[in-house]
């Protein structure tokens, strides 16, 4: 026996279980709008379980993410913040034809980590009573268009736009105001889920919809898992988990 | 007491602990070989030692005490360091200028000018530092050290770094300042021709600690303590000057009750100066020779004789009337004529140097 | 297809220029008395004090820049100070970029300063000294000129290194125009915003810039050396 094992094998038995594991169940790879961090992450643990599958989830800005699948990284499927960057990923044939569908639709809420903070109605916005308002930039972050959108609905967007920070995404918008640095903010109400403070969830008729699109990309057309993660994402556990955060969904 | 340095500075290897008295006129060279502290006692009164305790006055001023601590630059001093550490960004105008502009009563420019004469720098104002050669170097620093009208000189070996030539154009220059100058210097060295040439007193440094202390007539007037000082035993003798020219072109000095005759030196009538004497360069007679050449006979007698050396030397202590020299012959010649002390004995001086 | 650079580029790239220009003063004015120090020390926090210095070079700029937005927030003890003083909160203000970036410079600017200290040994102070040239006088007579090098390349370095300052900026700049959108967080937002050309206008300028800076440290350092520059004997 001794003649055939020794502990310096042991690594070349570890690689063979490993192996052994990945050949039942598959890996898929997703990109997530970081918005949709708090849901994802419910939904994959339930997914796993249900199906053994291992999924591995990255997080970032859907611009950065965009910007990555545009030079070859190897997502299987993504979730975007909007619908423009899945419909451009398709425009140049980078999806698998057919695959997008809009996930949730999101919610914007106006958000102070302190109570007693007059956010409802924008009260707030048209006192002016702060000192800086914390949004996601308009130019890279859908929340920010929305965000921006409201502004321009209460015709405050001008006279507010001296005490404007820019969050680089929702998650950093956020960041500004749960440090305190920016008093009041837009952020997504999916980020409050275990918020305190003071929040008004701003009416949807204040701003263009918040469209968020998933697609599944071109490299994963042959992996089942992936499919069954899409069609996972439609059924109602995680319809539950999306609504539970704040979000719509499209009937 | 006018200066008085009482000091202690702990070092991982050693410890300096001195208490003295230093003369306020005179150089007063602190002797010890190295390692036996005087660079850092320098560097103590100099202010450059933040971690020495104790306590230095200097006339009615308090350098150093419990409370007190005097940063170097409010002390009335002039440094001269080891190396030269002339500014190499500033020509040499511009360091002799450095400390000048800092001193509350400015030299004028008749004293300045007096200065670089005396140390023959007019020539190099405008080059500079680094085209100076070492003892150049040395020369511009310690003009910018008087440029500072100084109360006191401190002196860390300045000629350390200087080959022999330089070395003895630095102490030549130091000879003349030491008669022009009117502050006292403090000089550290260990050179024993430093001492004999320079110092007025001395104070020998042994491990951190003092050992002697005084004028050097008396601390060098015993020649055990000269010929622990030196390998080669020698004889300083401190003289006047009878006659700077005889009609034979020779000098007379007298020592003691002795005269001294040697070949005609550039010195003035009534000047005090100091005879260096080799052992080797005296030999004993029983009777006064008559027929010789040697021009200084001096009738001694002998104070003690001391054993051979491994190689067949015998060291001999000669009175003459107040004042004693030594002799070195061979143990044979010691035994040949039969030498005790007490015994009357003429001795012959070969060669006879003038140290000042 | 736009080509040069946007209004909004020019207004970043003026924007980074102010705040590299101030804050290589700033660090300039509080890397010098560290530096000075770390040279000359024999104290035992010699160590700590020079850690703390170089964390920013071994830090990721984002745990900077969080631990700066709580510290200068509002409930941050920094910001409880500003507010108290009626400046108002650090982040998203042109100081506070300053700050950070002073923050996250300082071992560029403290180093090649503490070097060209160093390498001038304690002798040419202690001369001074005892020249009559008190503390001040000494730093500027004697330190100023004879380590000139080591705060050239020091200023170069800071500057360049926040002209290149991002992550910390990021963090807490708020991406203000005119305020605290410089040239970094500029190039960011326009790849985000597949603005691809524009970002490269602006990338290529940040190469050409940097290499130039480097190419200058580097060829001063070199006439240096090749001039020789020795104190002493």
């Amino acid at each position: 026996m001794s003649r055939y094992f020794s502990w310096g094998n042991i690594p070349v038995l570890l690689v063979a279980v490993g192996l052994a594991n990945t050949a039942q169940a598959a890996n898929i790879t997703i990109a997530v709008a970081s918005n949709f961090t708090g849901p994802i992450k419910q939904i994959i643990t339930d997914f796993e379980q249900q199906t053994g599958n291992h999924v591995r989830l990255t997080l970032g800005s859907s611009g950065k993410i965009f910007a990555q699948i545009s030079h070859g990284a190897p997502f299987d499927i993504f979730l975007s913040a909007d619908s423009v960057k899945p419909a451009a990923l398709e425009k140049r044939g980078l999806t698998v034809p057919g695959s997008r569908f809009t996930y949730a639709i999101g919610t914007l809420a106006l958000w102070s980590p302190r109570p007693g903070v007059a956010v409802k109605q924008g009260a707030i916005l048209k006192s002016g009573k702060f000192d800086k308002l914390a949004l996601a930039n308009p130019r890279l972050a859908p929340y920010g268009v929305a965000a921006k959108q409201v502004l321009q609905s209460l015709k405050l967007y001008r006279a507010l736009a001296p005490k404007l920070v820019m969050g680089e995404n929702i998650a950093q918008t956020y960041q500004f105001v749960a440090t305190g640095n920016a008093d009041i903010g837009f952020v997504a109400l999916s980020q409050l889920h275990h918020a305190k403070g003071s929040r008004w969830i701003v009416p949807h008729q204040l701003y263009q919809p918040i469209d968020q699109d998933a697609v599944i990309l071109k490299a994963a057309k042959n992996n089942q898992a992936v499919f069954a993660f899409s069609r996972f994402l439609r059924a109602a556990d995680a319809r539950k988990i999306i609504l539970a955060f704040g979000y719509k969904i499209p009937q | 007491m006018a200066f008085k340095v009482t000091v202690r500075v702990r070092y991982p290897d050693f410890l300096l602990d001195v208490d003295l008295a230093i003369a306020e006129r005179g150089v007063t060279v602190i002797f010890g070989p190295s390692g036996s502290g005087k660079t850092s006692l320098l560097r103590t009164i100099a202010g450059l030692n933040d971690t020495a305790q104790g306590q230095i006055t200097f006339q009615d001023q308090v350098w150093q005490s419990e409370r007190i601590f005097l940063p170097p630059h409010r002390r009335p001093i002039g440094y001269i360091f080891q190396e030269s550490s002339l500014f190499d960004h500033m020509n040499v105008r511009q360091n002799l200028a450095y400390g000048r502009k800092r001193t509350r009563d400015p030299m004028t420019l008749s004293e300045q000018q007096h200065i670089i004469d005396l140390l023959g720098i007019s020539h190099l104002l405008d080059r500079h530092c680094g085209q100076l050669s070492g003892g150049e170097r040395q020369r511009v620093a310690i003009g910018r050290a008087l440029f500072l009208k100084p109360e006191i000189l401190l002196m860390d070996e300045p000629m350390a770094a200087l080959d022999f030539a330089r070395k003895r154009e630095i102490l030549t220059l130091l000879e003349q300042l030491k008669a022009d100058l009117k502050i006292p210097l403090l000089y550290v060295s260990h050179n024993i021709d430093d001492v004999t040439r320079l110092a007025d007193h001395m104070v020998i440094l042994a491990a951190g600690k003092v050992t002697r202390h005084g004028p050097v007539e008396q601390i060098l007037s015993s020649h055990k303590m000269l010929n622990s000082l030196c390998d080669e035993p020698f004889s300083l003798l401190f003289g006047q000057v009878i006659t700077p020219e005889t009609r034979h072109h020779l000098t007379e000095v007298s020592i003691g009750d002795a005269i001294i005759r040697m070949p005609r030196q550039k010195v003035k009538k009534h000047q005090e100066i100091r005879l260096h004497i080799h052992a080797r360069d005296v030999s004993l007679t029983l009777i006064r020779p008559t027929q010789t050449s040697v021009l200084n006979i001096l009738d001694c007698h002998i104070l003690s004789i001391k054993d051979p050396t491994p190689d067949g030397q015998c060291l001999i202590e000669l009175g003459l009337h107040n004042i004693s020299i030594q002799a070195r012959i061979s143990a044979y010649s010691c035994v040949q004529l039969n030498l005790a002390p007490g015994q009357r004995v003429f001795a012959q001086i070969k060669a006879v140097s003038l140290v000042q | 297809m736009n080509t040069g650079f946007s209004q909004a580029d020019l207004i970043a790239i003026w924007l980074t220029l102010r705040i590299a220009t101030v804050t290589t003063l700033v660090l300039l004015i509080i890397g010098s008395p560290i530096a000075l120090w770390l040279a000359r020390t024999g104290s035992r926090w010699k160590g700590p004090v020079s850690a703390v210095v170089a964390l920013p070079l071994v830090l990721p700029p984002t745990v900077l820049g969080f631990y700066l937005l709580i510290i200068m927030g509002p409930n941050g003890p920094v910001g409880e100070l500003t507010r108290a003083l009626g400046l108002g909160t650090l982040p998203f203000t042109f100081w506070g970029l300053v700050v950070a970036s002073t923050i996250y410079s300082l071992p560029f600017v403290v180093q090649p300063i503490q070097n060209a200290i160093e390498a001038l040994g304690p002798r040419p102070l202690e001369v001074a000294a005892t020249l009559r040239a008190g503390p001040w006088d000494r730093f500027f007579t004697i330190i100023l000129p004879l380590a000139r090098p080591g705060f050239v390349t020091a200023a170069i370095l800071g500057f360049a290194h926040t002209v290149g300052e991002f992550g910390v900026i990021l963090m807490v700049g708020g991406n203000i125009p005119g305020v605290t959108q410089v040239i970094s967080v500029q190039i960011y937002d326009h790849v985000e915003a597949m603005e691809y050309t524009a970002a490269h206008w602006l990338s290529g300028g940040m190469v050409v810039f940097s290499f130039i800076i480097l190419t200058l440290v580097y060829s001063f350092n070199r006439r240096r050396k090749s001039s020789g520059g020795t104190y002493g004997v």
